[in-house]
């Protein structure tokens, strides 16, 4: 099964207001690693066809991989509001 | 603003252990927990160590939604081409009072959610802690979670891993890459009878089984698989720093998928179904990482605190998690009797993980973080103990060996060298 099958077993409650957000421009001028893009277990980051790169936060499991890898502080992130995000059946 | 004598952010097992401590005492608790039920944001490997917490609560551990007791442990070095397991079969571990459960958290932490409402305390969900507020000296007065803010005399930082809020604040570092791990897992359903046989369980038995080497590509880490009632966690966790670090650098998310297809992995889960992906953030600091755990009004449990320690062949967490929460309880209920909810009088809390197992075996552990970031134990070893098993197993078309001189000439060549020796005799420290 592939990840975006995998999260599709999950709960979610989507909130229209996003928990993560790039800072696109910190993100293109100084990061050459860009960790989120392969540490994420989700799999939720990706380069856009501008270059910029994006969040599917929908998808998030809120494991805050991304933000402890951020080494440029381009990410500006908090914990869904109450009643969002993945609701954990087993855990 | 409204005023109770203590607030818990976070239902987690740290803040309902501290919560249900408070209301055993008749102290007015609300616990604060984001998801909609206490649990629904939190992910274990799999295992909690009931020994060092029975006679903590010991009333509770009876009826507690526990999986399985672990009876057997298994340990694989995977090596490229050859893996070798340890496995141990216990009967003490089979027999109660049983060391260790596996458990699932969803399951465990909305019944410990249920036990501190027994008592009469508050578990409100769906509600996130928007801030922990001070006052203008510095003092920790309680919490705002939206347009409401609450005061307490104690307020009990359980928010977990990331310590979000405290770190906005200033009473603890935010996490950095280096201290921390990043867990994930699926839970696959199998039937009871098919995870009896696969294991060789008797009833209500379960196993234990960790994976190192190969399985991480070298990484700091390793895979897991405990066995539930009716399903299985099989998962990995990785250092963050060491996916940082990596030269030729891999999707966290293929590393699974790829041990499930190894042909140790393969036959374990064939026919399991997949029901739930989930990953949690994992603090692997140790000692060195823990922050000030008290102040002015406030005191800090479990995750949040950096209170977990893998010890390579045990990984604990959820133990400690459920000790601090009792002391910290203890500490409150003792300040609320002096009417001195300072930082000298809740300090107490720390005296008492210094002189429990929490702080004592952080401590006893406490070269174990640095010592486990040496890469090789990912790669030489397990591969160097199953090439040597393999040699001694193998019959070939040649005449044999000496089983002596098949012994020497591998350890001359993977062990009695500078390097190897310099970091066995690193080791002694662990």
């Amino acid at each position: 099964m592939n990840i975006e099958g995998k999260l599709g077993l999950d709960v979610f409650k989507i909130d229209k207001e996003r928990h993560i957000t790039i800072d696109v421009e910190v993100c293109n001028a100084v990061c050459t690693n860009k960790a989120c893009l392969y540490v994420c277990p989700a799999h939720l980051y990706e380069i856009d066809d501008q270059g910029n790169n994006t969040v599917n936060y929908e998808g998030c499991l809120e494991c805050g991989t991304c933000l402890i890898c951020c080494d440029h502080r381009a990410l500006t992130w908090h914990y869904p509001r109450g009643e969002y995000g993945v609701q954990y059946r087993m855990g | 603003m409204e005023k109770v004598d203590c607030i818990v952010v976070g239902g987690g097992l740290a803040g309902l252990s501290a919560a249900y401590g408070l209301v055993s005492e008749g102290l007015e608790v609300i616990v604060v927990e984001r998801g909609d039920y206490s649990g629904a944001k939190n992910v274990t490997g799999g295992r909690l160590y009931v020994s060092p917490i029975r006679d903590i609560y010991p009333e509770l551990w009876e009826s507690a939604p526990f999986e399985r007791h672990v009876a057997r442990e298994l340990v694989t070095l995977m090596g490229e081409g050859a893996s070798t397991t340890v496995e141990l079969a216990s009967d003490r571990f089979a027999t109660a009072p049983h060391q260790s459960y596996t458990v699932l958290r969803a399951r465990l932490d909305q019944w410990f959610a249920d036990q501190v409402m027994e008592k009469g305390g508050m578990v409100i969900t769906k509600n996130r802690v928007d801030d922990i507020l001070r006052d203008e000296s510095g003092r920790v007065i309680g919490i705002r979670a939206g347009d409401d803010e609450i005061g307490a005399d104690v307020t009990i930082i359980a928010e977990g891993v990331l310590g979000l809020l405290s770190s906005k604040i200033g009473l603890r570092e935010e996490p950095a890459a280096r201290d921390h791990a990043l867990g994930y897992k699926e839970i696959l359903e199998l039937p009871p009878g098919v995870i009896q046989d696969r294991w060789h369980l008797n009833d209500g038995e379960g196993a234990a089984h960790l994976f190192m080497g190969k399985v991480t590509k070298g990484m700091m880490g390793g895979g897991f698989l405990y066995t539930n009632k009716e399903s299985i966690s099989l998962g990995i966790v990785v250092g963050m720093q060491t996916m940082k670090d990596r030269r030729e650098k891999v999707d966290s998310y293929t590393l699974l998928d790829e041990f499930k297809e190894m042909p140790q992995i393969k036959p374990l889960v064939e026919g399991g179904t997949l029901v739930e992906y989930s990953a949690h953030a994992v603090p692997e600091g140790g000692i060195a990482k823990v922050p000030k755990l008290f102040g002015d009004g406030y005191l800090m449990v479990g995750d949040a605190a950096g209170l977990a320690l893998n010890a390579l062949i045990t990984v604990r967490g959820m133990d400690f998690a459920i000790a601090s929460g009792f002391y910290a309880a203890r500490a409150a209920i003792d300040a609320k009797a002096r009417g001195d909810f300072s930082a000298a009088g809740l300090a107490q809390y720390e005296r008492s993980l210094r002189s429990s197992f929490v702080l004592k075996d952080l401590q006893t552990a406490r070269d174990i973080p640095h010592t486990i970031e040496n890469p090789r134990l990912f790669t030489h070893y397990p591969q160097a103990v199953s090439s040597l098993l393999e040699k001694l197993f193998t019959i070939g078309p040649q005449p044999s060996r000496k089983l002596s001189s098949t012994v020497i000439s591998a350890v001359r060549k993977d062990f009695l060298n500078p390097t190897t020796l310099r970091e066995l005799w690193a080791m002694r420290k662990i």
